[in-house]
This record gives C-alpha cells, structure tokens and sequence, in this order.
C-alpha cells in the first residue's frame, strides 16, 4: 500500500482528500480529519459554494491561512465557518461583512455584479425620508446647543415641511 | 377546511386543458424577499422569526389577491395537507419541514401563493397554466409591490434584494417553466439538452424540483442566475433557451414518428390499456403512463378533452391527493390499487385511439405576446 498522505495544515495522516476544479485547473488538498473538520469542509451538501470562494491557484495556502477566520457579522454574530458550511448567510448585513468573500463569489455565480431589476421604491422612499428626517433632527439639536436659533428656526421649518410633504404623498 | 377548499376550486396546474400547449405545462415565477433589520429565517431567534410571521401573515393575507383565499400557519397543518400542498406546488418541501413559525398564504384560485419564513422572509410565488411568463411576471410583481407599500425590504442598490442564498440576490427572482418533453426522453436526447442548457446558465430539473426525478418525462427548467440582469432580460434569455428547446422536442417527435412509428403507437396503446385494465399503479408508474397518453393527445390519436384528465392525473396521482381522496389511512399497496381503480373509471369511456397520423405535428407554444392574449390579471 502506498504511504498515507501527510495534512497539509499539520503533519497527522490525511484521510479527507479534496480535488477541485477550478477554470479547468486541478487543485488537491489533502487533510487530517480534524483539520477538515475545522475548515469546515466535511459536509459536502455545504461545500459546493466554498468551492466558488477559493480563488484558483492559492486554494491550499489560503485554506492554510485562515486570515478571515475570525471574520463575524457584527449585526447578526454569524461566522465565516458558518457561512463556508452552509453556503448562506444570516442577516442583511453579512452581506457587507463578508464581502471580501462575496465578490468574488457573486462574480462567479451571476451574470453580473450589479443588480439592474426592480427597485423597491417605496422602502426606499421611506428610508430616504427617515435618514433625511434624523439628520435634519440632529441639525436642529446642534442649532440649539450652539444658541444658533435662526439656523434651529430654518431647520425647523424643514422637518415641518418634510414631514407635511410625505404626509400629503401617503394620504393619496 | 384547508384541503376541501384546495379541491374545490379550480387550479392552475390542473386546468391547463383549455389551452392548446403541448409542450409547456406551466409557467411559475418566484421572488425572494427579506424585511430589513431581522436575521433571515435560517438564522433568526424563535421570537425573530414569530414577530416576521406576526408581521408578514396579516399583510400578506389582507392583499387584494388574497381575498378569500387560505391563511395558515404551517404548525396548524397536518403531515397530509402539508404534502397535498407540496403535490400541488403551493409549497416546497424546505416550508414543510420547516422548524417553526412559518406560515402560508394561497390565492382562491391557487394560482399564488406566499410562504412566509422558508429559506427568506417571503417566497412570492404565482403560477399561470401554459407558457405564459408575462401575465405571471405582471401578477407576482403587482403582489410584491403591495406587499412593499407595507413592508420595508432588505434592499441594496449595489446588489439588490439580500437574500439569504447569495444565489438568490439581485432580483430574488426564479422564472420556470415546467416542460413536458416525451420525445427527448424516448430518442435518448435529454442529457445532450440538459449539459447544453446548464452551460447558458439555465437550469433542468425534475417536477418537484431539485433532487426529484424526471418520471413522467416532466422537467423544469429556470434560470440559475439573479444578478447582473433584469428581470426582463432573464425572462428573456430563459424563453429563448425555452423555444430552442421546444423546437428540439418537436423535431424529436417528427423523427420518431417518420423512423419507427410503431414503437411510439405501441407505447400509447399499451398506456391506453393499462389505464383501462390495470389493478394497481405505483404514482411513477402512472405519471409514465400520463406523459405517452399526452404525448398521444397532441398527436391527435385521443380526443382533446383527454389532456384535461391526464394533466390532473400527474398531480392527483401523487401519493398525498390518493391518500386523501381514500378518507383513510391506507399504505402504498392499497394506494396504488385504488389509483388504478380510479384511473379505470376515468379512461372507462375514452375511446380508443386512432393511430392514423397524417400531418406532423408543429410546435403550438409561443409567449404570451405572440399569442395576444388577454393580460388582465
């Protein structure tokens, strides 16, 4: 029988063996079951999409280093592990903590990066009214701090209208 | 109450009959939504994912579209409804099992339907009879835009609609169009159209979805990607790999027809005769058989009123509508006595068919646009 293969992370024998292609490129990882198990790559309904996330060309160095181990949403708490093992993601904010592991993935599984459909006007109407609405808010508290009370009176004005504007725009 | 009304009413996937389609059964549009600031389902607390139900319920079920149609939490649900409710493409298999506190909205006439808490918040789901993309692209974006006067969308104007799938984000949109193709099946073809498929980006699946098998000689076939594209355009590209496919089937079926007639004739007349004699049917057995009586409806051998009994026999043949039809629990020996048993009675007073082929058949599908129909919806 041919000699067990060493882990490329430590020097146990190997017993979990990965062949990826990636852009018709052949790259093998060979690892210790425990190693496997750390990196996440033992379920196999989980690791179609982390073979997307390993750039071609490094995919054992960068499985070596896990520099963005640690990576967690601080929104939600969902890990990268969580998100190598299932593929998904746990709020919308992950969406900006993992991006440096997104993009390129995206990139590989769409036709494009940047989304060219239906916008839903109405959330963003609304959220373009409450982030106008707290910004002029925190003007307003400013004016008033700094006794600039012309400035305040004017902001005030503002929020008024803004609010009598969308007012009208909702009882259509 | 839930399952009298379902059976009840007409359906979209059961009435298909009225329209002559040989190849496409029918048209489904999903769109995956999440509300802003909650975790999505997967990921989400109990209490998280009850106040989305509590939340997304109501709103979904006061919509215009909803009036009168079913408002249920999946928990409510018995094992069998659920699986009706699977059969009938209402629900998928994820919301069926799914751990707790997600909930169901179905449209009167069935044809749309919201799942609240499956892999997203929202699965916006419309299905329309034949090949008709645009009525369904029209209706489910009506009922997303209402549900949006409501609810505020996880959204980024970089990437669009988040969803909890990064194959999902961007339009959250899965257009399909389930496929009846029994001469690819028979010339040995299918694998050839699928890997030619798979690489314009467009998936093959089997009638109940990822996993499922082809029986019946049913596929469907959707779009596998959602970002970088609108809506449109992937409705677009989506149709013309439809319409290749389509003219690929219908060349098939020339072939067959001009090459080895009576190997296709003994296929259908054998169908023909089991369903009329047989005493036992498993559910693959008789979607098999469904698909050549079909295949023998557009070749004009059975009269036209008999694609309406075989497009409901590919769904009430299913396990779970036996099981209900029966009133009582039976297993799987006893179901497939009383599906042949109803099988019998519905081909008792079909006549036989007429294996006289004059004309080949051509291609009847076309989109929406091209066949002018109404589009109110």
């Amino acid at each position: 029988m041919a000699k067990p293969l060493k882990c490329d992370l430590c020097d146990d024998a190997a017993t979990v063996h990965l062949t990826q292609i990636v852009n018709n490129q052949i790259h093998k990882i060979d690892l210790c079951e425990s190693c496997a198990e750390k990196k996440g790559i033992t379920d196999p309904n989980g690791y179609s999409l982390a073979d997307l996330l390993v750039k071609p060309g490094d995919s054992a160095e960068e499985t070596a280093e896990p520099i963005e181990g640690g990576l967690v949403c601080d929104e939600c708490g969902y890990t990268r592990r969580e998100f190598k093992k299932t593929g998904r993601l746990g709020c919308e904010q992950c969406y900006d903590t993992f991006e440096s592991l997104l993009s390129p993935a995206l990139a590989g599984m769409h036709k494009g990066e940047r989304h060219k459909g239906k916008v839903p006007a109405r959330s963003l109407e609304r959220k373009t009214y409450e982030d106008r609405l707290s910004s002029l808010e925190s003007d307003l508290q400013l004016a008033i701090q700094k006794e600039q009370y012309e400035d305040a009176a004017r902001v005030r004005d503002e929020i008024i209208e803004l609010k009598k504007t969308t007012r009208t725009e909702e009882g259509k | 109450m839930l399952i009298k009304s379902i059976f009840g009413g007409k359906s979209e996937m059961t009435e298909s009959a009225s329209k002559k389609c040989p190849v496409v059964l029918m048209t489904r549009i999903r769109l995956a939504r999440n509300l802003s600031d909650t975790p999505f389902p997967g990921w989400a607390k109990a209490p998280q994912r009850q106040e989305v139900l509590e939340t997304c319920l109501p709103a979904v079920a006061s919509l215009s579209q909803m009036k009168r149609g079913i408002t249920a939490e999946v928990e409510e649900l018995t094992e069998l409804e659920k699986q009706i409710l699977v059969e009938r493409h209402l629900i998928s298999r994820e919301l069926s099992s799914a751990p707790e506190k997600a909930g169901i909205v179905i449209s009167k006439d069935q044809s749309v339907s919201v799942m609240i808490n499956e892999e997203d918040h929202l699965r916006i789901q419309v299905i329309k009879s034949g090949y008709r993309f645009k009525q369904a692209w029209n209706s489910v974006t009506n009922v997303d835009s209402s549900l949006e006067d409501d609810l505020d969308y996880a959204f980024s104007s970089q990437i669009g609609f988040l969803t909890a799938c990064p194959t999902n984000v961007g339009t959250g949109m899965r257009a399909s169009a389930m496929m009846h193709l029994p001469a690819l099946v028979i010339s040995n073809q299918m694998e050839k159209v699928v890997r030619a498929v798979n690489q314009l980006g467009i998936a093959v699946r089997g009638l109940f979805g990822e996993g499922s098998d082809a029986s019946g000689s049913i596929f469907q076939i959707s779009n596998q990607t959602t970002l970088g594209e609108s809506e449109e355009e992937i409705i677009k590209r989506l149709s013309s790999v439809l319409k290749t496919i389509i003219d690929q089937e219908m060349n098939a079926r020339e072939k067959i027809l001009e090459k080895d007639p009576n190997k296709l004739f003994d296929k259908i007349g054998r169908a023909y005769g089991i369903l009329q004699n047989s005493h036992l049917l498993s559910s693959s057995e008789c979607m098999n058989l469904a698909s050549l009586v079909r295949f023998g409806v557009d070749l004009e051998m059975f009269p036209e009123k008999t694609r309406n009994i075989v497009d409901r026999m590919f769904i009430e043949c299913q396990p779970g509508h036996i099981q209900h039809h029966t009133g009582r629990e039976i297993d799987s020996q006893d179901r497939d006595a009383i599906r042949s048993e109803y099988l019998r009675k519905q081909f008792e007073n079909i006549d036989k068919p007429v294996f006289a082929i004059d004309e080949t058949p051509k291609p009847e599908d076309q989109p929406e646009a091209e066949r002018n129909e109404d589009s109110k919806d």
